[in-house]
């Protein structure tokens, strides 16, 4: 049932779908950066994935190139299958478009993974961190992050 | 979380030539905030022209504590998230572990889950009665709704030892099993909460200051709610028809019987009809599941993944390896990453699981509802008056701790 959404994607235009994985019942599409917000649309209109059900980035450590990933968990709330798409992104050039003009919800999950993995969404209205304080150094979810922090933070 | 005012959009806004309009800080020691939320709010008189939520004031780092726990580790610290749901949070993390590990949960396991987490939603919603009718000023229904929700952790704690944080799943299966009498006390309580639930419909329902206070206040359209991203009861507040129990079933809920209420308002009030019509929902599962409790092994069948009973450890080698094992080294889960959702009292409850071989996952995300829930507080209560936010903010049934995590 889920490849048929993967063949669509190849259908419409094959330069969309750099890989597919398939596994515990799940389909993650490997998408090209530049193609996200392509992708996202034609899901979105075409296919009925009408709710981003969540947003989360990823560090696959800092020896990795690529480096960074962007998981988009999308949601049909009438046919009820769940995709995700998979953006991979280099240490060099952390960014990708953002997905709030499609989905609203995006906006505070962007926020989120711009704030623990300095992940960049180009194109966010209001790209600033959500939970950690705004003069906090560094991203505290990367690999390279230690647990404790680099030195006890004061509130000033 | 706190971030220089002038950098904030939407500030502009706020006319200052205008001696009507105002900013008010509310919180982080608000107590109609439920927990440490700040909001921004531009007001003009009473009005309110843009609310911004700030966050981050309960961040503990916990997404980062997961990738330094071992997998059994990491369910200690799902309780702390939404500590009112922590049974919810425990499922959605097991079934994520056991999603990679293609574990096969014994019927009576699966029976106990859904039973507990009846319960459990059954007493998250009686804290959000209570608090949202404490925020609006009627007092007395919180002591109502704590007693029912005190005879339900009394039955956690029979069975887990634990009354907030227990705990009690477990990646493979249950923690141990019911107590002797068990079954006995959850009847009594189930017998007794049909009444209590007829006080509440009399102190709250149809009380019109209740209704006035309610109705027509915070709406959110269907279409809008599933662009903001919200789930359970304010997505069917809003009239659409999605519960992931009956939609992405697990643990076994196709096969109970139960409706799925929908109201079609998107106000406060709506929102509220929703959570009451649930427990009476949650408490057919929860007789349900009591007619259906057999005995049989509440464990699956993976020495390598579940710990062995004492009473193996004394009289078999291998045992004491396995737990010695599991222990001190913890167990390898296979490479791969897997999102699992379930239907908590909030919402959708995701979680977002990386393994990539190891003891320790490479990566744990909860997509938690009220995180979600409250990004849409602004839509709501742009437009209402002040003391309407207090109202929107216990329509949403938000806690921080999953919020900030």
């Amino acid at each position: 049932m889920l490849m048929e959404f993967v063949e669509k994607l190849k259908a419409e235009n094959a330069a969309w779908v750099t890989e597919v994985v398939e596994g515990h019942g799940e389909v993650t599409v490997i998408v090209p950066r530049e193609s996200i917000i392509d992708v996202c649309t034609f899901l979105k209109t075409t296919q009925g994935f009408d709710m981003l059900a969540d947003l989360c980035g990823g560090d696959r450590g800092p020896e990795e190139d690529p480096r960074f990933e962007v998981n988009y968990h999308l949601f049909s709330t009438k046919h009820h299958n769940r995709l995700r798409l998979k953006v991979l992104l280099s240490e060099d050039d952390p960014h990708v478009a953002t997905v709030t003009p499609l989905w609203k919800t995006a906006d505070w999950h962007e926020r989120e993974t711009f704030d623990l993995f300095g992940v960049i969404f180009d194109g966010h209205p209001d790209l600033r961190r959500i939970l950690l304080p705004s003069d906090f150094d560094g991203h505290a979810l990367r690999k390279d992050y230690p647990l404790r922090g680099y030195e006890p933070y004061s509130m000033n | 979380m706190s971030t220089a005012v002038e950098n904030i959009p939407g500030l502009d806004v706020l006319d200052q030539s205008l001696e009507s309009q105002m900013t008010l800080s509310m919180g982080p020691q608000h107590p109609s905030t439920h927990g440490v939320l700040r909001l921004d709010l531009r007001l003009d008189g009473e009005l309110v022209i843009k609310a911004i939520p700030d966050i981050g004031y309960l961040h503990t780092g916990m997404e980062k504590l997961f990738e330094y726990k071992k997998y059994q580790q990491g369910i200690v610290i799902t309780d702390r998230m939404d500590y009112l749901n922590p049974l919810g949070n425990n499922l959605a993390y097991v079934m994520a572990a056991e999603k990679l590990l293609d574990l096969e949960i014994p019927q009576r396991a699966q029976v106990i889950r859904v039973l507990f987490c009846e319960l459990q939603r059954i007493a998250s919603h009686m804290v959000w009665l209570g608090t949202h009718a404490l925020d609006i000023g009627a007092m007395s229904v919180f002591f109502y709704c704590f007693r029912q929700r005190e005879k339900i952790l009394n039955l956690i704690e029979a069975a887990s030892g634990g009354r907030m944080t227990p705990s009690y799943f477990r990646i493979g299966g249950l923690m141990m099993d019911l107590p002797a009498g068990f079954e006995r006390r959850c009847k009594q309580f189930q017998d007794d909460f049909l009444e209590a639930m007829n006080t509440f419909e009399t102190l709250v329902t149809g009380n019109t200051l209740w209704q006035s206070r309610t109705m027509g206040i915070g709406v959110i359209s269907g279409e809008d709610a599933i662009d903001w991203g919200l789930t359970g009861p304010c997505l069917r507040g809003s009239g659409v028809d999605l519960d992931l129990r009956r939609d992405n079933p697990y643990t076994g809920y196709e096969t109970y019987d139960f409706n799925v209420p929908i109201e079609t308002d998107g106000d406060v009030w709506a929102r509220f009809r929703v959570r009451m019509r649930e427990c009476y929902e949650s408490h057919k599962i929860v007789r349900q599941a009591l007619e259906r409790l057999r005995p049989g092994p509440i464990k699956a069948d993976a020495p390598k993944v579940v710990l062995p009973d004492r009473d193996d450890m004394r009289k078999h080698m291998d045992s004491l390896i396995h737990h010695f094992l599991i222990v001190a080294e913890g167990f390898n889960i296979p490479a791969g990453e897997v999102y699992m959702p379930i239907e908590a009292s909030k919402g959708e409850l995701g979680v977002y699981m990386k393994s990539n071989g190891g003891p320790k996952p490479d990566r744990v995300h909860f997509r938690g509802p009220s995180f979600v829930n409250l990004s849409a507080l602004p839509v709501m209560s742009e437009g209402e008056m002040v003391a309407d936010v207090v109202a929107i903010i216990g329509s949403l049934d938000i806690v921080l701790g999953e919020i900030d995590r």
